[in-house]
């Protein structure tokens, strides 16, 4: 393989020489070939520096870790049109609950959760884009299933969010279930879960209906707006958080039906477990401080006087769970200090004082009758 | 470019040029493999980590997905193959109604932009110059969501005269539904159709013969319209009854729906289209020597005579390859129906990439399919020229 | 039919009456022609001019003016893009006056005068002083530019052509940054180039590596090599045979499973690789045309001088080939500007794609005329700009011809 990279690299220089040599009489001159030359130097320097392989695992194990450290910077694929999930505010930054995912993984590895550059990737390249290693992780409201899982080339983490397929309707219509919406238009964003489950659904129930489908959420729930449909199906979440930015949210009212199981979360690369690993003690961290009720403010205390054997592990006092990671001792420290635990998470991106507000519903602690269950920290 | 040296046998081989050639075109070939064999290795190497091969057996496989406006019997358990089948039909049926369309508009325009009506110039030179420095991505996604989602909901929805509904689900029109005797009806069509073509080709022949310009379209038109009205009166019911929409629950129903994708698509294409078209049809009439209109109307012809009978026939020459283009290009150009959500070639072929995960054997496929659109042309192109070549002498 | 006309029609002052008769009235169908346009003209003037000045929003623009222009490129490294600007307003300045100011027209001087004074205008509407002083030095540069410039001796003329051709390597550089953090040229993540100046960007690269390889292409279809031939006409058919969206498809999907395990490129560059793969194709068959149009005479003329194949084709043909086809480059490079929007179809963030941005935010809903007929003009007036040009280039090539 890097021999390749390397034949592949003297290729290109080669290739730009001649460029250069041949558009000689012409103005095109070597000003403008070397810019070429100089991009594909830096991207080449990256796969150079990566195989540093451990003795016994097999091949991809810690290869992420040590591009990324050695970049110095996470890459993180998110959304950039659910508020509440991933959005860019009009000063150009992102936020939300995906996005807040990415800064707690890049506090885990770096000890600094600012150290990470937000991809807003599409649903259509997504996987693409995690497949090739252009990103690091997917943290994008995806849902969980049996083909993504396989075929697409990427493990799934751990759920951080469950959810549900939801219809939303304005008020007007007073369609209270799916059979009001018999012979209706409904807006619906392709290459989804959703859309599959749409069709499924509605040809279970026997209902006709006719799919107006967009390329992004945004158009969906533009057209939505400007009355092309009748109603809009999405994940719940989506329907929530995407409600609050239509013109007149009270207008609008997400319909008492569940037509799917939507379990959303972070996804990587197959082949390399130390990674997946991470990714994944990194969400368990976020559920295991709320269950010991370790927040960002009291988490020095905890700290300094840890209540339980539990605590004292997770927080890198005793033992060397980090360690065993790949990852420094304090790396859930840093994950709480400065991004919070799970509960903090949710409130700050999807709580009641947010616009994007959700119950947390199933999205509780399992003490709570919620779902969300981490393994113990040992 | 260079040309042998006849005295080559003295030249030494680093020097011969035959020779330099080969050697280039190995060394060329041997890149080109090299350069194949890497990028192939590569994505094999890539697909094998997913645990995946390439392959198009996929295509077999259950879609599971709606697709709103089908030429075809589409349903979710249909194959992906079927679902690229119609989007592959509605991009044929975009680009056919855009181009017939838009010669229309172009010609008007380019005849316009030679008006000797100044007004008339203006504008149509205006037109010109306003669409052909827009971005026809922006232009479709403002057509769409400016002007055609802009119309009333379907509740307020503004009935034009001849019950034609407008609102942002689509533009119904009444259409004919087909009774039962719709199908000899058809026939009849067709016997029309063949007696007014052999009608004309007689007439055309005898035009030959004596040189008098026999209304060969009229007549054959009159020929056509004769049988298809006594068909329509002799059949016992109407072959197609008149259906009128009509608001019913959520949707119009009755009538034929053009839903505002395709309106905005096939409209905006057409727009943005006859603004190149007319600059090709205006080179070709300006390329017709003015000699020829000072001639033609010297003989007597009128304005219309002049354009119909002296300047297009000689026109057309310098405007069908140009003009092939632009049909090519407005196909090419509807791929960017997935802006405005019609469900055309690229479109569809896009769901299924994202739904089956299949992006190298999509992508393959439908730049195969557009290239094949290309291919045809270019034939058609090459035996155009070859027949006004001959119609010259 | 110039003399025919001379001859016939005296020169005589038309009375506006007499002028409106002849131009507009001169027959009934045209009468009846006058008065639809006028009819015409009036409706969609009103329509346009009460949308304008009324019904139309105008504040999503004004708010999010920053971001379709630039995008989310940090506020702190601004500087680089004025810098650019700067450097590129000076550039342009010196062009016209090496351009031989004293045979230009009076109309186009007006022109240029006019364009050269336009940042002074915008002076007036920013409240910024840093913005202000940038944008008096475009105008002060660009004069100085015309000034010095004004000799227009030769190697004037080609230190100007040099400067076009390092401009958009400084210009990317700039952008991208050298050092990595904290240093003096910090790197800029290409995640964060957006807006205008993602569209202007992928112009730019797509024109200036398009053309070599787009020269080389065309060379290689005329070549005596029937492999290099082959593959020549191979690849512009294929490429012209397919629309630019599926290129950008394949560049975003397909040409990181191309490329080793691990080397990755940047999405932003992998779009530049396919608007560059797409326009060379386009270019090889316009240079192919100034290549045909060379008569044979000057090859022959050239090999009687003792020159080999490579000499005759880049000294002899190949400029005379280019300068030929000058105004038609033009052209493709304005149908390229118009395309680089399809790159907010594969999720960049270039001006519609940002555009799509700015109609998401809850305060701005259902504002899509105001803000894409604001994204129209920015394309429409750039684009419009650029065929003048090259219609003025079509004729100062044609008056170079000997």
């Amino acid at each position: 393989m890097n021999r390749k990279t390397t034949t592949l690299f003297a290729l290109m220089v080669v290739i730009a020489l001649v460029l250069g040599a041949c558009g000689s009489p012409t103005p095109a001159d070597s000003g403008d070939t070397a810019p070429i030359v100089e991009t594909v130097v830096v991207t080449v320097e990256v796969p150079a520096a990566a195989p540093a392989p451990l003795p016994v695992p097999p091949a991809g194990y810690g290869v992420t870790l040590a591009t990324v450290l050695e970049r110095g910077v996470l890459i993180c694929g998110v959304n950039s049109q659910v508020p509440g999930f991933g959005y860019i505010g009009a000063d150009g930054s992102f936020s939300g609950f995906d996005v807040d995912y990415c800064r707690a993984l890049a506090a885990a590895i770096f000890g600094d959760s600012t150290k990470v550059e937000f991809r807003a990737v599409t649903a259509a390249e997504r996987f693409t884009a995690l497949q090739s290693g252009e990103i690091d992780v997917l943290s994008r409201n995806t849902t969980w299933s049996t083909v993504r899982d396989t075929e697409l080339g990427g493990n799934f983490v751990h759920t951080t969010f469950y959810d549900g397929q939801g219809m939303m309707v304005p008020t007007s219509l007073g369609a209270t279930t799916l059979a009001d919406l018999e012979g209706g238009t409904i807006c619906v964003q392709t290459g989804t879960t959703t859309e599959l489950n749409l069709a499924d659904v509605m040809a279970a129930e026997g209902i006709s209906y006719t799919p107006a489908v967009f390329e992004d959420a945004d158009s969906t729930f533009a057209a939505y707006a400007e009355g092309r449909c009748d109603a809009v199906t999405t994940d719940k979440s989506g329907l929530i958080s995407r409600r609050t930015v239509l013109a007149n949210p009270a207008e609008h009212v997400i319909m008492d039906v569940t037509m799917s199981k939507e379990p959303l979360g972070p996804m990587v690369r197959h082949g390399d477990d130390q990674w997946f690993d991470i990714a994944q003690w990194t969400v368990f961290a976020l559920i295991s401080a709320e269950e010991f009720g370790i927040t960002s403010a009291n988490v020095a205390d905890a700290k300094a006087a840890p209540a339980s054997p539990e605590v004292s592990r997770l927080l890198g006092n005793e033992g060397d769970l980090g360690l065993k990671l790949g990852l420094s001792n304090d790396w859930a420290y840093n994950i709480i200090a400065q991004v919070g635990n799970y509960a903090e998470v949710y409130n700050r991106n999807l709580g009641p004082d947010t616009p994007t507000y959700i119950p947390r519903g199933l999205n509780s602690l399992y003490t709570d009758g919620g779902l969300l269950y981490a393994p113990p920290f040992r | 470019m260079a040309t042998t040296n006849p005295q080559t046998a003295k030249i030494p081989v680093w020097r011969d040029e035959r020779i330099l050639k080969w050697i280039a075109q190995i060394a060329f070939t041997v890149t080109i493999i090299f350069f194949a064999e890497l990028i192939f290795s590569n994505m094999a190497e890539g697909l094998s980590q997913q645990g995946t091969k390439l392959g198009f057996s996929f295509l077999q496989g259950a879609a599971g997905f709606d697709i709103a406006e089908t030429l075809i019997e589409f349903s979710r358990s249909s194959t992906y193959w079927q679902a690229f089948l119609v989007g592959l039909y509605n991009t044929l049926l975009v680009s056919i109604v855009g181009i017939i369309f838009s010669t229309i508009l172009g010609v008007i325009l380019g005849v316009a932009r030679l008006s000797t009506n100044l007004l008339v110039r203006w504008l149509s030179a205006a037109y010109l110059e306003l669409m052909r420095n827009l971005s026809l991505l922006v232009f479709l996604i403002f057509w769409y969501l400016g002007v055609f989602l802009k119309l009333p909901r379907v509740k307020e929805a503004i009935i034009w005269p001849g019950e034609i509904y407008l609102s942002n689900r689509g533009i119904v029109f009444p259409w004919g539904l087909p009774t039962e005797t719709a199908s000899t009806y058809r026939t009849i069509l067709l016997v029309a159709v063949l007696a007014a073509a052999g009608v004309g080709f007689v007439l055309h022949q005898r035009g030959k013969r004596t040189g008098k310009s026999p209304l060969t379209l009229l007549w054959s038109f009159g020929v056509f319209a004769l049988i298809a009205l006594a068909g329509w009166f002799f059949l016992p019911t109407a072959p197609y009854m008149l259906e009128f929409p009509y608001v019913d629950g959520l949707r119009i129903a009755g009538g034929k729906t053009f839903t505002p994708e395709f309106m905005a698509l096939a409209s905006g294409l057409t727009l943005y289209t006859a603004a190149f078209i007319g600059e090709v049809v205006r080179a070709g009439i300006q390329a017709v020597s003015r000699g020829q209109v000072e001639a033609a109307r010297a003989i007597g012809l009128n304005g219309f005579q002049t354009l119909r009978l002296v300047i297009f026939p000689q026109a057309l020459q310098v405007i069908v390859p140009p003009l092939t283009s632009q049909y090519l290009n407005l196909t090419k150009n509807s791929s960017l129906a997935i802006a405005v959500g019609y469900a055309d070639l690229f479109y569809v072929s896009n769901t299924i990439l994202n739904q089956s995960g299949r992006a190298v054997e999509m992508i393959t496929l439908v730049m195969l399919t557009y290239l094949t659109f290309s291919l045809l042309t270019s034939l058609f192109m090459n035996w155009y020229n070859q027949r006004i070549l001959l119609v010259e002498r | 039919m110039t003399h025919a006309t001379v001859l016939l029609r005296p020169k005589t002052r038309l009375t506006p009456a007499q002028w409106i008769r002849r131009n507009l009235f001169n027959s009934w169908g045209n009468a009846i022609l006058t008065i639809l346009s006028v009819w015409l003209t009036f409706v969609l003037a009103r329509g346009i001019i009460v949308w304008v000045f009324t019904t139309a929003e105008w504040l999503v623009i004004r708010t999010n003016l920053r971001l379709i222009l630039l995008g989310q490129y940090p506020i702190a490294e601004v500087w680089r893009i004025w810098l650019s600007a700067a450097m590129l307003s000076f550039l342009i300045g010196s062009t016209v006056g090496v351009w031989g100011w004293e045979k230009t027209r009076p109309v186009t001087r007006r022109i240029w005068v006019a364009l050269a004074s336009l940042p002074l205008v915008f002076v007036f509407t920013q409240t910024d002083s840093t913005n202000r002083l940038w944008l008096a030095a475009l105008s002060i540069l660009a004069v100085a530019g015309w000034f010095l410039g004004r000799p227009a001796t030769r190697p004037l003329r080609r230190i100007v052509a040099i400067g076009w051709f390092i401009w958009p390597a400084i210009f990317i550089l700039l952008l991208r940054g050298l050092t990595p953090e904290e240093g003096w040229l910090p790197l800029v993540g290409t995640n964060l180039w957006g807006g205008l100046l993602l569209t202007f960007l992928l112009t730019v690269v797509g024109i200036v590596f398009s053309f070599p390889l787009g020269v080389l292409l065309a060379l290689g279809r005329r070549s005596e090599l029937q492999l290099v031939r082959w593959f020549s006409i191979g690849y512009i058919e294929l490429i012209r045979g397919v629309p630019l969206i599926t290129i950008l498809f394949m560049a975003q999907l397909m040409l990181p499973l191309f490329l080793p395990t691990g080397l990755t490129i940047d999405r932003v560059l992998r779009a530049m690789v396919g608007i560059t793969l797409f326009s060379a194709a386009y270019l090889a068959e316009n240079v192919r045309g100034g290549l045909q149009a060379i008569p044979r005479g000057q090859f022959e003329a050239a090999h009687a001088m003792g020159l080999n194949g490579i000499q005759t084709m880049g000294l002899i043909v190949l400029p005379q080939a280019l300068r030929l086809v000058i105004p038609i480059l033009v052209g493709q490079f304005i149908a390229l500007y118009k395309d680089t929007a399809l790159v907010s179809i594969v999720g960049l963030l270039d001006i519609v794609g940002i555009g799509k941005t700015v109609l998401a935010q809850p305060e701005f809903l259902g504002l899509q005329r105001e803000v894409l007929a604001f994204i129209s003009l920015l394309y429409w007036v750039v684009s419009y700009a650029m065929s003048y040009v090259s219609q003025r280039l079509e004729i100062a090539v044609g008056v170079g011809e000997r």
